[in-house]
């Protein structure tokens, strides 16, 4: 991922900002409102129905970067457009992990792997048509890959993991510039049928790129460019019957599509609406009213929601689930006195994590974490390095670290925070208030949440000037597996002289090497193995200091039938499975 | 220095007999401005009450860690064993009032109300008086070589408060909040801060006093007392800062006491942008701007910050509007 552009991993954590907006579930467990449990839809398909027709409503407080699936990077909208778009594989539309395994969507059956794992095959499923009866070839996929990969200038949204992986990537101008007939070589069809694509390095997550919004197809003879959301051709059981710029759009039944070509796929609701820029409290108004299906950005309820939903009987149709990120310290190890183990051990055995979780909101806003990898990644393996009553921190321990490192009455440190984040500043100032017992001073410095990778934290030659040993962070994966989560946190190619987002300037070659070796294993168990055991490897470096695996708290109105939360999806409802009794 | 309308001996015996009789000759003895000023003053019952807030608030700012020593409370201590942290908010009711914890504790920490008030009034009261008296210098000093003069150095000096007054000063403070790095002027830290919060707020509403006294200066140098100093052979300065200078101190006074209200607001300000005071340090500002993210869920924790400095602000308006009264008639 050496060549993935800066402004991807922006968008990341732009998405990631949006997420912190929310907050999570939790409180007492209560029964009643004849709509399941509270959190039952974690684990459970809640008022599963078979029941054909009604109108699925959703609203968002905001736009989206696009509803063109091969212009987008927002998680919402990768679930969202799984209804107008078929893509190669998807998230298996399922409660609990389940809902984390990959399974062939317009593809017949998942990738076919060469042993090196840099070819990939898929062979597409027959009868597939796009809405005006056209069927859907292998090449309406190439070039809906092209031209969401490779031009920027028309549509810049969407992540470019193509592109850094694809032979020849780097070259291949885009379609809309290069009009060659053959377009880019790394991917052949050799037949209407058949896809192969040629990596330049072994990629075993593969089958998990392929679930991404930008293989679903496009008809190169209908695509307007950026212009194209306005006329989307679907190949999924809805297809748009109006749109309207930033105002919302609406969704009917697409005749074209063929249940027998879709095992996954139950479309039941007759209709499919969506309104953007309604108020974020209107949203969690409606949802309590039950006048809407969900808010489709599935972020969670706001603050000023929380008490509203979790006091009251409310409280059973809560789900607090996991939004698939991790908040964490970082402590960059070329800055003194953090080039020293010992002294980042020190912050590990100090740190009062609970207090921490509390002063960000409790157990609705998250867990304790003690691993890098938040519990709905693939890979994640539960295990605490410095484990501590309560999670209360260990004066005795962190004292002795502290000695260790040449530094038994503490030190000075700073620890940065982005200043329109009030949860980063809480979890800041419960950690300046905890490491104080063991000596180390801890001064906060605030930064816009806009430059923070760009001019601040992620520029190492400021964070260095400046001294900012502690650095808050969070991070969730785009694609829910360990390296997607991992690589481009603590690799160490991932350090940039500017945007980047390894934070710790972590460069251990035996991780390195670990994430090298296991991405080129075609062997699903070992290789998602690998993972924990990289994570334990980054937690005895003890430069990642894990606060707390972030959770989201989804309200499911009466009316909301098949609810389940997809945990691939950033811990939001599913939308291919979730439908109206209205 | 003698002022215009100084009541002299003379004029007090021009009075009728009537009105003098039965009073002793010390009783009509000729009372300066400020005598009169002070004792319309007191007369007036709502500015002496606006005063004496003012001058609690005041001690209680320069003696806050006293205070907090005397009391034994810690701004900084958490408590989160009194907090329910899934439902943002204390326990119990009124944001966790207790005979401990008189005004409750905050929703996220639990730290003392009380204490955080107590040990954020001198910032907030520090960082407002501080502005105060770097713009009321520096528009002083501009306004009245401005009204004086005149000419081109009016001319230079006006276009500036309109440059000035022209910036967008929202962005501009927060911008320069926000670059402000430790080690500038040998400060870091919480002084630091606090510097540069004088600074920006102070630096960028000086025109607003500037002007105010450019224009009086304006009226006062045509008058009969400046020009007679002058043909005594006063020179510039002299008239400046001994003729005009205490003719413009009611004005001045009057201004200062209306704007450092604002400046405790526009600290909140600055706070609430994050770009104030860094925490841990307790300011009403910085207090308010977490409240309003938590205030549905705990709207005690906006209500004590928020009626802290609805307390200080009105008691500087009712003061400043008091010696307004006080000082010049004519606004009555």
């Amino acid at each position: 991922m050496k060549t993935r552009r800066v402004t991807a991993g922006v968008a990341s954590v732009l998405a990631l900002s949006l997420g912190a907006a929310a907050c999570g579930g939790g409180g007492d467990d209560n029964d009643g409102g004849g709509n399941g449990k509270k959190d039952a839809a974690l684990n459970s398909i809640v008022n599963a129905s078979d029941k054909k027709g009604g109108t699925a409503t959703y609203e968002h407080s905001d736009v989206p970067d696009s509803l063109d699936p091969g212009n987008t990077y927002y998680g919402w909208v990768q679930n969202f457009s799984r209804l107008y778009g078929r893509t190669l594989t998807t998230f298996k539309p399922a409660a609990g992990k389940e809902g984390l395994e990959v399974v062939p969507d317009l593809a017949e059956g998942l990738g076919k792997s060469s042993p090196d794992a840099k070819t990939w095959t898929y062979k597409l499923r027959a009868g597939v048509k796009f809405q005006d009866g056209t069927p859907v070839t292998s090449k309406d996929v190439k070039y809906a890959i092209e031209r969401s990969n490779f031009a920027p200038e028309a549509l810049s949204n969407g992540p470019t993991y193509f592109k850094a992986y694809l032979e020849g990537g780097d070259k291949y101008k885009g379609p809309y510039k290069d009009k060659s007939a053959e377009g880019i070589k790394s991917i052949e069809t050799p037949d209407d049928r058949t896809i192969v694509f040629k990596l330049k390095q072994p990629f075993a997550d593969f089958d998990y790129l392929a679930t991404f919004s930008q293989t679903a197809p496009v008809p190169k003879a209908k695509d307007t460019g950026a212009k194209y959301v306005q006329a989307i051709q679907s190949s999924g059981p809805y297809q748009f019957q109006s749109y309207e710029e930033g105002r919302g759009a609406t969704l009917v039944r697409n005749p074209q599509w063929d249940a027998k070509t879709d095992p996954i796929r139950k479309a039941l609701p007759d209709k499919i609406t969506i309104k953007f820029k309604v108020n974020p409290v209107t949203v969690d108004n409606n949802l309590i009213s039950d006048k809407i299906t969900a808010d489709a950005a599935g972020t969670g309820v706001q603050p000023q929601t929380q008490p509203k939903v979790l006091r009251g009987k409310l409280a059973s149709q809560t789900d607090s689930s996991y939004a698939g990120a991790t908040q964490y310290i970082a402590l960059n190890v070329n800055v003194k006195p953090f080039d020293n183990a010992d002294c980042r051990k020190a912050v590990q055995w100090g740190l009062d994590k609970q207090s921490v979780l509390d002063a960000m909101g409790g157990s609705p806003k998250g867990d304790v974490a003690t691993t890098l990898l938040p519990p709905s990644v693939n890979g994640y393996t539960k295990f605490d390095t410095y484990a501590t009553e309560g999670h209360k921190g260990d004066v005795a321990k962190a004292k002795a670290a502290l000695k260790a490192c040449g530094k038994p009455n503490g030190f000075n440190t700073i620890l940065t925070a982005r200043s329109d984040r009030p949860a980063e500043i809480a979890a800041a100032t419960a950690t300046q208030a905890s490491l104080k017992k063991i000596g180390i001073n801890v001064e906060i410095k605030q930064f816009p949440s806009g430059k923070y990778f760009s001019n601040f934290a992620g520029v190492p030659s400021y964070v260095h000037d400046n001294k900012l040993g502690m650095l808050s962070m969070a991070w969730g994966a785009d694609w829910p597996t360990g390296y997607g989560f991992l690589d481009q946190i603590v690799n160490g190619a991932a350090i940039k002289p500017s945007g980047g987002n390894n934070l710790m300037e972590l460069d251990d070659p035996k991780i390195n090497k670990a994430l090298t070796d296991a991405i080129a294993n075609t062997d699903d168990a070992a290789r998602t193995k690998a993972w924990g055991d990289i994570d334990k490897m980054v937690l005895d470096n003890a430069s990642v200091v894990p606060l707390i695996y972030r959770k989201n708290l989804l309200l499911r109105p009466e009316s909301a039938t098949n609810v389940t939360v997809t945990q691939a999806y950033l811990g939001m409802y599913d939308y291919l499975l979730m439908s109206s009794s209205k | 220095m003698t002022a215009p309308i100084e009541t002299t001996g003379a004029e007090a015996g021009a009075q009728p007999e009537a009105v003098l009789s039965g009073v002793k000759k010390s009783q009509i003895e000729g009372r300066s401005l400020t005598q009169i000023a002070w004792m319309r003053f007191k007369r007036d019952k709502v500015a002496m009450a606006g005063g004496v807030v003012v001058i609690l608030l005041t001690l209680m700012a320069v003696f806050s860690k006293p205070i907090q020593w005397i009391f034994n409370l810690d701004p900084n201590k958490f408590n989160q064993d009194l907090i329910d942290p899934a439902l943002l908010a204390p326990k119990g009711g009124w944001g966790g009032m207790s005979w401990d914890h008189p005004l409750g504790v905050d929703p996220q920490y639990g730290r003392d109300m009380l204490a955080r008030i107590i040990d954020g009034s001198w910032v907030s009261l520090l960082v407002a008086g501080g502005a105060t008296l770097l713009s009321v210098c520096i528009g002083t000093v501009l306004g009245v070589v401005a009204g004086y003069y005149g000419g081109w150095i009016d001319s230079v000096i006006s276009r500036l408060m309109d440059t000035f007054l022209a910036f967008p000063l929202l962005l501009f403070a927060i911008s320069i909040s926000a670059s402000v790095q430790d080690g500038f002027f040998g400060l870091e830290g919480l002084p630091l801060r606090i510097c540069v919060l004088i600074f920006v707020i102070g630096f960028f509403s000086w025109p607003y006093i500037g002007r105010i006294v450019r224009a009086q200066t304006m009226t006062l140098r045509k008058r009969e007392f400046i020009e007679a100093a002058t043909s005594l052979g006063a020179r510039g300065p002299y008239v400046l800062f001994r003729e005009l200078l205490p003719n413009l101190v009611a004005p001045i006074l009057v201004y200062a006491t209306l704007i450092i209200p604002t400046n405790i607001l526009f600290e909140a300000a600055l706070s609430f942008l994050g770009v104030g005071i860094a925490p841990p340090q307790a300011s009403w500002g910085g207090m308010l701007s977490n409240a309003v993210d938590l205030y549905t869920a705990d709207p005690q924790y906006m209500f004590v910050p928020g009626l802290a400095i609805f307390i200080t602000v009105l008691a500087f308006n009712l003061l400043g509007d008091g010696l307004r009264d006080a000082l010049d008639p004519r606004s009555k």
